[in-house]
């Protein structure tokens, strides 16, 4: 790194006092938001019954709705990667949607598709499935939020791998099945495991969707960012501590998702 | 990232589109702040101006509205700037120094906090009282006739979390009335209850007297004779920061007057129970 360093730079060194007041808009309110921590009430605080209660709902829920977002996500990658049809530019703009809608208009819609009064609701009311108010209401919303994540890191890293690998597999006789499960799979496995690590995040931090479509009720629907909500309103010191808890597990998994989507830049390189 | 615009043709557009968004915040800034602003200009006994911020709880949207406007009617020269929000966010922003004049609880714990940090000028006048309601959608499709109808099992009942206002209201009902409801929900505003009744996930919902009134013919109300045993008293009072204290006394007397409360009992607000003092 520092032999790299010595020779041309290539960043005029403005720019780095530019890049410094950026770095500062992230990093002064986290660390304002340290100092806030009353550490000697910290360990109780986020042991408390609720608090352990929302972080495991979080991490359940979270955990759902990563494995449906692979689920789908990946086809849909595959489709609007190597797929060919008419109006695939327009299915990759709507599938992006809920990467630039406020989640509280997320939450909305999936009210008026999957709630009582619903699109959906009615018939699924009827065949005895409730979903407002509910667990799986949470994991809806997370899923909905978070599957653009997915989509995007993986479809790039279909685009960066290129497919001269799956055309030589196909001429050798492979069927797409086969191609796809031996081939494609692996070659964009670390983009793959990135998204799922960037849906997971998205999901550990939805709010507003959850709020507007699930509710909030303790051990049920009331994730870690509901509780913090909640919280803040008596008890600052909670919130705090708990918002740490959030910002640690942020920090965990944005690290793991670094690492294997630099391996793809190297793995593409050639 | 193929999904944004490439070209550099987009990228300047978008610059350019920022710069005006941006130019408009900036210009509205100062165009919200007619000559004169900071100082105030007695003309006659009722004609002041000036500009004054009120903080006021969600719930008083309505009235205050009208008020406002009255309150402009009345001194030409005055702007009424309203700032509408959850109560304990009022104090927390009044705390970091959020330039309100005026502010007005739905409870009497946020103010109390206010005024332990020394940050309000004199004491809080109570102004109105609102009580809880049971909202149902129209139709009322789970038959809620009694508060005790509402634990019955298989009802979709919300309600606010202990947490906010409104919910330590209604675990005060529910104390009285001797039932324990097991709600589906327990939300951190009223506002969130009452959408969750309005949509029809709910069967009911806890809430003022007040957000049905100001729902309309979205929900419909079952008052239960228990409501009485938790009254939400709202206070007012200006703020120490303020720099329009003549202004800000005058919106005061406004609303703790006899126009005050006219507006505040049409929007269902209950008068306050100790009489208001300055």
């Amino acid at each position: 790194m520092s032999s790299a360093n010595r020779g041309y730079a290539g960043v005029p060194a403005w720019i780095y006092v530019v890049a410094a007041l950026g770095g500062l808009l992230v990093l002064l309110p986290l660390g304002a938001m340290l100092a806030r921590v009353n550490w000697g009430r910290f360990i109780p605080l986020i042991t408390s019954e609720s608090s352990l209660t929302a972080l495991w709902l979080s991490l359940r829920t979270s955990a759902a709705s990563t494995i449906l977002c692979v689920v789908l996500g990946v086809p849909l990658a595959l489709v609007l990667a190597r797929g060919s049809f008419p109006g695939q530019r327009v299915l990759r703009s709507l599938v992006l949607l809920p990467l630039v809608l406020p989640p509280v208009v997320g939450g909305i819609a999936l009210l008026y598709t999957f709630g009582r009064q619903g699109l959906l609701g009615r018939s699924l009311e009827f065949a005895g499935i409730q979903i407002a108010f509910s667990t799986t209401a949470v994991v809806l919303a997370q899923t909905f939020v978070a599957l653009p994540f997915l989509v995007v890191s993986l479809e790039g890293a279909l685009r960066t791998a290129g497919n001269r690998y799956e055309a030589v597999a196909a001429t050798l006789g492979a069927r797409p099945t086969t191609v796809l499960r031996r081939v494609t799979v692996p070659l964009v496995l670390p983009g793959l495991a990135s998204g799922a690590v960037l849906s997971f995040a998205r999901s550990l931090g939805e709010f507003g969707a959850t709020l507007t479509f699930a509710g909030s009720l303790q051990g049920v629907t009331r994730t870690l960012p509901l509780e913090i909500y909640l919280q803040r309103e008596t008890d600052a010191d909670a919130a705090v501590a708990l918002s740490l808890v959030l910002v640690l597990v942020a920090v965990i998994v944005v690290g793991l998702s670094r690492r294997p989507s630099r391996s793809t830049n190297l793995g593409a390189a050639p | 990232m193929r999904f944004f615009p490439r070209g550099a043709r987009s990228l300047i557009l978008v610059i350019a589109l920022a710069g005006v968004l941006t130019a408009g915040l900036t210009g509205c800034g100062s165009a919200g702040s007619p000559p004169g602003n900071s100082s105030t200009t007695a003309v006659g006994s009722e004609g002041l101006s000036g500009n004054l911020t009120v903080f006021a709880a969600a719930s008083l949207k309505l009235p205050f509205t009208k008020l406002a406007d009255e309150f402009e009617a009345r001194n030409p020269g005055s702007s009424v700037v309203l700032s509408f929000a959850g109560s304990s966010d009022l104090a927390t922003q009044i705390t970091q120094g959020a330039p309100a004049d005026v502010v007005a609880t739905a409870d009497t714990r946020n103010m109390a906090k206010l005024a332990d940090a020394s940050l309000l000028d004199g004491a809080p006048t109570n102004f109105a009282t609102n009580v809880l309601t049971i909202a149902v959608p129209p139709g009322n499709p789970a038959s809620i006739r009694s508060f005790n109808d509402l634990a019955r099992p298989g009802t979709k009942v919300v309600v606010c979390a202990s947490q906010v206002p409104c919910g330590a209201a209604a675990d005060a009902v529910e104390q009285a009335v001797g039932t324990t409801l097991k709600p589906v929900s327990e939300e951190s505003s009223v506002t969130d209850v009452l959408g969750k009744v309005t949509s029809g996930e709910a069967d009911a919902g806890l809430v003022y007297v007040t957000d049905v009134k100001g729902a309309g013919d979205r929900v419909v109300g079952v008052p239960f004779a228990e409501a009485g045993s938790a009254v939400t008293t709202y206070p007012i009072a200006s703020v120490a920061t303020s720099r329009n204290k003549e202004l800000a006394s005058a919106f005061i007397a406004l609303v703790t007057g006899a126009e005050g409360a006219k507006v505040l009992a049409e929007a269902g607000f209950g008068a306050p129970e100790v009489p208001s003092h300055g």
